[in-house]
């Protein structure tokens, strides 16, 4: 019965031509995109990029790789590139898979072509990692500041977690006994707090517990503060002195360079679920009893995805950067592994004799991170809600 | 006005003292100990490395180290474990030496920047404003370092001038105007570097916020009356264009201290970015710790000052 009504309904509605050009965001967005061209020369050598990453890591890695980065050859160093190699000289194993030194050869003879193929993975996975990194922590944090920014924190909370800390911190230095009496203590009062919370709204309130109680600072003000605090470090200096102090591993880079990246996410999102939170559609799903989690993820993200995707790509052009950067420094990869900032660094001795040892990777950082950014300017310009009205 | 100036100075007074906190910590976790830097030299005997924890107070528990240090930090008493010389009297000297670099560099950045930007905005859409956008993603996109010796290689081979430090080395004995020219061209390439970046992004930064102000009501207005277009672009657009830049003169003093470390050492320049990028290397931490509180204070205080241009200059922001 319901079904036969529904269909007269349509019926009467139904149009022989729909009456606007049905699209799917994805098209609306593509029709966008494509007008930009320089943007879509970006994302070309992105994939272009990402491809030779990929295949690089194929081509260079396991016992017997295909181009060998770490095949020392010394009596062919400093060869330029496309040039023969000298077959005499050279045991069979030597000899370089195409038959010629695509991009030369470096001081120690070794094919920068394979090394170049082997720093694109390097360089590749900082960006993403890094950046990954970077977006989980502020979408985290911008998401509580944004949503549940307006509760307040207590001063029960901030001496229960100065318990918890302080009694970790004294586990951590040795002081098992009374870390551990803290640590049971703040343990306890959570489990108590738990099994009473039901009562404890109709409780008599005495003096001191409603000193405990009192709003000490909303959360959106904490996590504000945080994000000040880490913007007051100089953001390549501070990378600088944690990946020095730290262990030289590629995986540490990737985390510091993540963990000091995240301020503008958070600030950008917590912007975005500021004015979301108090949309219609918002106010619709809160009275149906959606759940808050379901809310912020399946309602709320979705709409300020945007200015986050544009910020994450540009970011991984500045990680790719500040890779780079720290390699040229000497900080990074360890030495037998190549990144395009290391291959460079060890050229820079021979910029008048071997050019090609500075300017190949150099040009190959420079492509890449132009391609991003410009990629990332493109999404800029197609995801402004007040471009898109135009069209 | 003055409470806002007395909560934004205990505001910033707190974040202070948690970043004094945090960077202590991060250095102080951190795996590696400064007795450890040069393990193979055999003048530090065991006796030499206890004797060194204790006088540096290594011995003590963390907090006291804290105490310990922002006491002699505020009284002006910490020396650089390095060399035993008082940090703040080694961060004075290479601060002077950075100075010329940041002043040129601030200048180039800003003379450049608005004439190009302006433009952009005025021909947009047009084969300048193409050129200039790209150009500056360009700039944007470069690697410092790679930049710097295409640089160094072009001014090497077509002027035949030596650009690396701060002088010619031995130059001692010349005439008035030849120390001269050599300090400028010293000065140049590192100053120019320093200023790429900020170029590209000051431009693009100047177009977009002249874009958005001709796009006003009272543009329309003014062109309909018949103004001319130059009194139109400079005289109604550009002064209101200006407003959120005024603000920018307290953002560029963290500048001051940052210097640029890669820029720095690659044409030996002794500066502070150089000074800091040896202390790291040294695990020198009274002079890390002092050059991060000090650009942590000036962060805080260019941020202060740009609120209150931003709250003299705009009438419309009244607190």
């Amino acid at each position: 019965m319901m079904n036969i009504e529904e269909k007269t309904f349509n019926q009467d509605f139904q149009f022989q031509v729909p009456l606007a050009p049905k699209q799917t965001r994805l098209q609306a967005f593509w029709f966008l995109f494509k007008q930009n061209r320089l943007a879509i020369v970006g994302l070309f050598i992105f994939i272009l990029f990402f491809c030779s990453a990929l295949i690089g890591l194929f081509l260079t890695s396991g016992p017997e790789p295909i181009f060998d980065p770490a095949m020392i050859r010394l009596q062919e160093k400093l060869r330029p590139p496309l040039a023969k190699p000298n077959l005499d000289s050279l045991r069979p194993e030597e000899v370089p898979t195409l038959d010629f030194y695509l991009m030369g050869t470096d001081d120690l003879g070794r094919d920068v072509f394979a090394r170049m193929l082997q720093g694109a993975w390097v360089s590749l996975t900082v960006g993403f990692v890094a950046v990954g990194i970077a977006v989980l922590i502020g979408i985290f944090m911008g998401g509580i500041a944004g949503y549940f920014g307006q509760y307040h924190i207590k001063i029960d909370h901030i001496l229960l977690t100065f318990i918890l800390v302080s009694g970790a911190g004294l586990v951590a230095v040795k002081l098992i006994h009374f870390g551990a009496l803290l640590l049971l203590l703040g343990l306890g009062h959570i489990l108590y707090s738990i099994l009473t919370k039901k009562r404890s709204r109709e409780k008599a309130v005495s003096s001191w517990s409603a000193f405990l109680s009192k709003n000490a600072v909303s959360v959106d003000t904490l996590i504000m503060r945080i994000v000040d605090i880490m913007l007051c470090f100089p953001s390549f200096f501070l990378i600088l002195t944690v990946v020095a102090l730290l262990p030289a591993s590629i995986y540490n880079i990737m985390i510091v360079i993540g963990l000091t990246s995240w301020m503008g996410t958070t600030r950008f999102v917590r912007a975005e679920f500021l004015s979301l939170r108090e949309q219609d559609f918002v106010a619709a799903v809160k009275a149906l009893g959606v759940s808050n989690f379901r809310i912020i993820f399946r309602h709320m993200m979705p709409n300020a995805v945007a200015p986050v995707l544009v910020s994450a790509t540009i970011g991984i052009a500045t990680a790719i950067l500040t890779e780079a950067g720290l390699s040229f420094l000497g900080f990074g990869v360890p030495p037998p592994h190549a990144t395009w900032g290391n291959i460079l660094s060890d050229g820079k001795r021979f910029i008048f004799d071997a050019p090609w040892l500075t300017f190949i990777p150099g040009i190959a950082i420079l492509i890449v991170v132009l391609s991003f950014n410009l990629f990332g300017e493109g999404l800029r310009d197609t995801l402004n809600p007040r471009l898109r009205e135009r069209h | 006005m003055l409470s806002f100036i007395g909560r934004s100075i205990v505001q910033k007074i707190i974040t202070l003292f948690f970043v004094s906190i945090v960077s202590f910590l991060i250095i102080h976790l951190a795996p590696g100990k400064p007795s450890q830097v040069d393990p193979m030299n055999p003048k530090f005997t065991p006796e030499v490395v206890e004797r060194f924890r204790k006088e540096f107070h290594l011995d003590k528990p963390l907090h006291v180290q804290y105490l310990y240090f922002y006491q002699d930090f505020f009284t002006g008493k910490t020396v650089s474990w390095k060399d035993n010389q008082s940090v703040l009297k080694k961060i004075w000297e290479r601060f002077l030496n950075s100075l010329p670099l940041f002043i040129v560099g601030t200048i180039i950045t800003w003379t450049l920047s608005f004439p190009i930007g302006i433009r952009s905005a005025i021909f947009r859409g047009r084969l300048y404003d193409r050129s200039a956008t790209f150009i500056s993603y360009l700039l944007i996109s470069i690697p410092g370092f790679f930049f710097a010796y295409i640089l160094i290689i072009f001014v090497v081979t077509q002027f035949h001038v030596p650009v690396i430090g701060m002088e010619t080395f031995g130059i001692g004995e010349t005439s008035m105007p030849h120390i001269f020219m050599d300090r400028i061209w010293h000065l140049l390439l590192p100053s120019v570097l320093g200023a790429t970046g900020g170029i590209a992004v000051l431009s693009r930064y100047v177009r977009s916020q002249m874009l958005e102000v001709e796009g006003q009501d009272y543009i329309r207005t003014a062109r309909a009356k018949g103004l001319p277009p130059e009194q139109v672009h400079y005289k109604h657009a550009l002064r209101n264009a200006l407003l959120p830049f005024v603000t920018m003169f307290g953002l560029i003093l963290p500048g001051l201290i940052g210097g640029s470390v890669i820029i720095e050492s690659i044409f030996s320049w002794p500066g502070m970015g150089r000074m800091a990028y040896e202390a790291i290397l040294a695990r020198d931490y009274p002079v890390i710790l002092t050059v991060n509180f000090v650009s942590a204070v000036l962060v805080l205080i260019g941020t202060f000052i740009s609120d209150i241009l931003y709250l003299m200059v705009d009438p419309r922001i009244r607190l």
